[in-house]
């Protein structure tokens, strides 16, 4: 029951009868909160840095069951979004403690335990992880937070929780894995066996650390492999705190191994690792092939790849303008616009463009951008220094190509990462900011006439991960719903992320699915067993 | 019936009332027939007879016409009999592989081939099955003339097992059901299973139109249209079907067929970017190559099924001369031209001289010769290029100081015949027990303990197929999950029915062919979301 409660946060977060966070906030800090008075003038709110609640108490690698520093010796600095100031020291991982991680994945994974335990004792496993991540709610929270510069009650009240579901979902898949038995065209007896693949090699980014770590954990665990993880290096500090309760909840040393760490060494060393049997990725398109490029220089290993997008979130003229509104902005600007499914194309049909445009922009304007420890704060800081140039860049990139700009498009307060929720209008499909994806809170709105035009336009794209449709006509939603080349179609709707909904992207987007029953197939092998019968009843 | 009959040809193909047994054992009791002769004898191989058949398509199938390539090049297509020209076939390069996809593009994308119901799609698939059966002895001479097999084989099995493919994906085409999905939230939750675009399919030489078979049923069946490219030395049955399948009414432009050569047609088909997803069945070199191809161009997923260095193994308690026999057949059957070939041969100790004895007089006896003839086992090897590499392993098989038990060289004069050789006392760090030799060599190394034999089975970069001899269902049950292989066949092998998946773990390939697990490799999954106002049910 609590961890329904708590996920539907998210599933029913814009929904306007919920209780939900966003909806709370989007109408209620206009008259109350203290911390949100239109960006602007929040300058002074940024001045005042909250010390978080937690300390860190992992900064080291965590291979076989135990932290230990790097083979180098060597460290880097996690860095705070608020201010970019050094965080802590981390371990900071390379071929070599990739090769010892592999090692310690590889005996466990080829000697056992892990594969050899029954799928009930696994399962037991995950259930108490997730047990300790809800004791451990605020704590994880607050250093998920610190690290990414997320408001603390998204990360307190929806993804921890979300963290924890995700892992009773796939605990509850453990010794649900069915092979089949197989017609055959003769006189053989054929069974499917649906084996672990061995070794997975994870490398997760920084947008959703912990949720990111669990899409990818849970199924690897839930069908007996064991994993070699590198986190982001924006983001170390969180995954080695769970991974800590992980083997407290009773995982065998070497089933779950962390390499915090840089993609281009220890990244690379992973993709391209000969004794790993499998590489999932999560992160940007231009790495993503980079990935599957060395998977294939290697071992072949089977890459599963979750990357870029440029989703359109499409207003047709029948719908419900001020809920399209909040989704659209809640689509865009949600944690910091950082989201690789970012509605960041918003086509709004001709008819309603105007009103759209002028609510949208007043949505923005009253945002609420501050410390992200600071209750009724909607957004925080960008992750890091680089993000930040590369919005800036963008947002002049649409002043300068004629785009009309709304709202915000400069930096907010002098220190830290913070950015104005910034709007632009008449957006046209050929300038930049309509084709990049920018991971900032940037929202660009287009006008459309028709359908067919809008199908068009917003399929032309080498994106293809998600799309928003807010239509109240059925004929509407059905024809969209088939004709655009996207792994998820929300309508009336944006962001709902169950655990059992799959997800991932067609073209460019990436390769395979997350979550639900069809993420499973990414970590197992599929073996033919075929045995002559003699004398069978049937066939 | 006809369909079950046929295939289980294949299937049973050596079980002990098979065509393919009876012919081995049929010699040694009838001893009479003319073209039964040990391999030594080349005479067999002396007169080549004609095929009854004629090439009627050598050009390019694109949008529904047979048209020359862009370049008006061609290329010559050689019988592997005598290394003479059977035709010259058009050479597809790069501007038609464009040609194909905008074809395949138009095709999909305005429709007809995704826009027309799941019923009608299979309608023509299994029109086109009574097709291929209708000109099933057309068809087989032609696969036989391009590619060396036995014209027993190609008519008896292979056509047969094409059709039977065929109708197994037009029964699927719909039967494609996507789910609804138990939300957290009031939620309508559904994921579709669409189709994915334009798939591009590139398809060895070795079983030409079984491999189309596995590429083109589960594209079709699931709404995907095609740009196809044959292997150089076999493109022309592939244009034979492909003429029958637009008599059976596939609208022009859903299946396009590229004969040419990998480096020009194959990677350009590769790097396409508006080309949706790609399938190969070929070498693991060339896999690499194709994924990094599909890397560098538009991530299009790609499923491969390349090389093998499967085991066969064969425990104490095995029936040894059906083990014999079926590793015999493993390894030398399409002139050891399998990716699943059982090229290991792991024989326990306490049988392993008997094996080796009575595999050597198995070996002795295989019958080669002109793949017309009846009776004939083994044909020519493709071309000069397998049969110097098959040669060059046999050399390199000889001194590493393997047992030469039989075989070792050419049979005859001319083409490209090799006798059937069997090497004994092999050792696993030899290049014989490690490469794939992709010819008629078989090696047979001694195991003494299960977790030996494990250990060394699952030495190898390639994870393919494994045979298990043993009458014991502990062994079976437990080799059988040890194994890291993507088929086990347990006292029988090769069995390949449609409902079979087969790919292969490690460095043998990504995904499975065949059976329901192959639809996945043609579709993608959307998830769709909708709100629910006052539900019913959650």
């Amino acid at each position: 029951m609590a961890s329904r409660r708590v996920s539907s946060l998210l599933s029913r977060s814009l929904m306007s009868s919920s209780s939900s966070l966003f909806s709370l906030r989007g109408k209620g800090h206009l008259v109350n909160r203290g911390v949100a008075q239109g960006y602007s003038n929040l300058a002074s709110a940024l001045e005042e840095t909250i010390t978080p609640p937690v300390k860190v108490q992992h900064n080291q690698l965590l291979i076989n069951g135990k932290f230990v520093d790097s083979a180098s010796g060597k460290t880097f600095p996690t860095l705070d979004p608020r201010t970019g100031e050094v965080i802590a020291q981390v371990a900071e991982g390379d071929v070599e403690d990739v090769n010892r991680a592999v090692v310690a994945a590889r005996k466990a994974f080829d000697e056992g335990p892990w594969p050899r335990m029954t799928a009930y004792e696994r399962s037991k496993i995950l259930f108490r992880f997730a047990d300790l991540i809800e004791k451990h709610n605020d704590e994880i929270a607050a250093l998920e937070t610190w690290d990414n510069g997320k408001p603390y009650e998204q990360s307190a009240k929806i993804e921890v929780p979300m963290l924890a579901r995700v892992f009773r979902y796939y605990a509850g898949w453990a010794d649900k894995i069915h092979g089949m038995t197989v017609p055959g065209d003769g006189s053989h007896h054929v069974q499917t066996l649906h084996e672990p693949i061995g070794v997975a090699g994870q490398i997760i980014p920084w947008n959703f650390p912990l949720i990111m770590l669990s899409w990818k954990l849970g199924p690897a665990l839930a069908c007996g492999n064991t994993v070699v993880l590198k986190t982001a290096e924006q983001t170390p500090l969180s995954a080695l705190l769970v991974g800590r309760l992980l083997h407290e909840a009773g995982l065998p040393e070497g089933v779950v191994n962390i390499v915090s760490g840089f993609g281009p060494t220890a990244g690379a060393a992973i993709a391209s690792h000969m004794d790993i049997d499998k590489v999932a990725f999560t992160g940007s398109t231009d790495v993503g092939k980079v990935i599957l490029e060395l998977a294939s220089k290697s071992n072949l290993k089977a890459v599963t790849l979750e990357l870029g997008g440029k989703s359109p979130f499409i207003v047709c003229e029948d719908a419900d303008v001020d809920q399209a509104v909040e989704l659209a902005h809640f689509a865009l600007f949600f944690n910091q616009g950082q989201c690789c499914c970012a509605g960041s194309r918003t086509f709004v049909h001709e008819r309603v463009y105007d009103e759209f445009v002028e609510k949208a922009k007043a949505r923005a304007i009253n945002r609420a951008v501050g410390d992200p420890f600071k209750s009724g704060i909607e957004q925080g800081p960008q992750v890091d220094s680089e993000q930040f140039e590369k919005i800036l860049k963008y947002i002049r990139h649409g002043v300068d190509s004629g785009a009309t700009l709304q709202a915000g498009g400069d930096r907010l307060g002098s220190k830290g990462y913070y950015i104005q929720p910034t709007v632009f209008s008449d957006v046209k499909d050929d300038m930049l900011i309509a084709k990049d994806e920018i991971f900032g809170p940037v929202q660009t709105i287009l006008k459309f006439k028709d359908l067919d035009e809008v199908i068009a336009r917003a399929n032309n794209s080498r994106y293809g991960l998600a799309a928003g449709v807010f239509t109240q006509n059925l004929d509407t939603a059905n024809r969209l719903m088939r004709a655009l080349r996207v792994g998820s179609v929300w309508i009336n709707c944006f962001d709902v992320f169950d655990a059992t909904i799959p997800f991932g992207g067609y073209k460019m987007s990436g390769i395979g699915r997350e979550k639900g029953i069809y993420s499973l197939s990414n970590y197992l092998q599929v073996k033919a067993v075929v045995t002559a019968i003699k004398n069978p009843a049937w066939l | 019936m006809a369909a079950r009959r046929v295939s289980s040809l294949l299937s049973r193909s050596l079980s002990a009332s098979s065509p393919f047994l009876s012919r081995s054992q049929g010699r040694n009791l009838s001893n009479g027939s003319r073209i039964v002769r040990r391999f030594g004898t080349s005479s067999a191989a002396e007169e080549v007879i004609s095929p009854s058949v004629q090439v009627s398509y050598t050009k390019l199938l694109i949008d529904g016409n047979f048209v020359d390539a862009a370049s008006g090049k061609t290329f010559p297509t050689l019988d592997p009999r005598t290394g003479e020209v059977i035709a010259h076939v058009a050479e597809g390069d790069a501007e038609d592989i464009n040609r194909a996809v905008k074809a395949a593009r138009k095709a999909f994308d305005e429709g007809p081939w995704p826009k027309m119901t799941a019923y009608e799609r299979s309608r023509i698939m299994l029109r086109f099955a009574d097709l291929v059966e209708k000109h099933s002895e057309e068809l087989a001479a032609l696969e036989s003339w391009d590619n060396g097999k036995t014209y027993e084989q190609a008519l008896t099995a292979e056509i047969p097992m094409l059709a039977r493919l065929f109708r197994y994906y037009a029964g699927w085409a719909d039967k494609i059901h996507g789910l609804t999905v138990p939300a957290d939230g009031n939620y309508h939750v559904q994921t579709l299973h669409e189709p994915i675009g334009v798939a591009g399919q590139i398809i060895p030489w070795n079983f030409p139109l079984l491999m189309f078979a596995w590429k083109v049923g589960p594209a079709l069946a699931c709404g995907n249209t095609i740009v196809l490219k044959t292997a150089e030395q076999t493109p022309l049955t592939a244009f034979y079907v492909g003429k029958l399948f637009l008599e059976a009414g596939l609208p022009p432009g859903v299946l396009n067929i590229v004969s040419g050569f990998g480096a020009t047609a194959g990677a350009s088909l590769a790097s396409h970017m508006d080309v949706d997803k790609l399938a190969f069945t070929g070498s693991t070199d060339t896999g690499k190559v194709i994924l990094g191809l599909a890397a560098n161009s538009n991530l299009k997923p790609v499923t491969l099924e390349l090389g093998g260095k499967s085991p066969f193994i064969v425990f104490e308690d095995a029936d040894i001369d059906k083990a014999v026999e079926l590793a015999h057949f493993a390894l030398f059957f399409n002139q050891g031209q399998c990716c699943c070939a059982g090229s290991r041969t792991y024989v326990h100790e306490k049988v392993y001289d008997e094996f080796v004895e009575k595999a050597k007089a198995r070996a002795l006896k295989r019958v080669v010769g002109d793949p017309f003839k009846k009776g004939i086992e083994q044909g020519p090897q493709i071309d000069l290029k397998q049969f110097e590499k098959v040669m060059k392993y046999i050399r390199s098989g000889v001194q590493s100081n393997a047992t030469l038990e039989c075989g070792g060289g050419q049979v005859g004069d001319k083409g490209y015949f090799i006798q059937p050789t069997v090497f004994s006392n092999v050792k696993d760090d030899m290049l014989i027990a490690q490469d794939e030799i992709f010819g008629p060599v078989q090696s047979i190394l001694k195991f003494s303990d299960v977790d030996e034999v494990i250990r060394r089975a699952n030495e190898t970069r390639y994870g393919l197929a494994a045979g298990v001899f043993t009458k014991s269902l502990d062994t079976a049950n437990r080799v059988s999950r040890a194994l890291k292989a993507g088929t086990v066949w347990v006292n029988c092998f090769d069995v390949f029915d449609a409902a079979i998946p087969f790919g292969g773990y490690k460095m043998s390939g990504n995904g499975r062919e065949k059976g329901i697990y192959s639809l996945n490799n043609y579709l993608q999954v959307k998830a769709v979301v909708t709100p629910l106002n006052n539900p019913a049910w959650i």
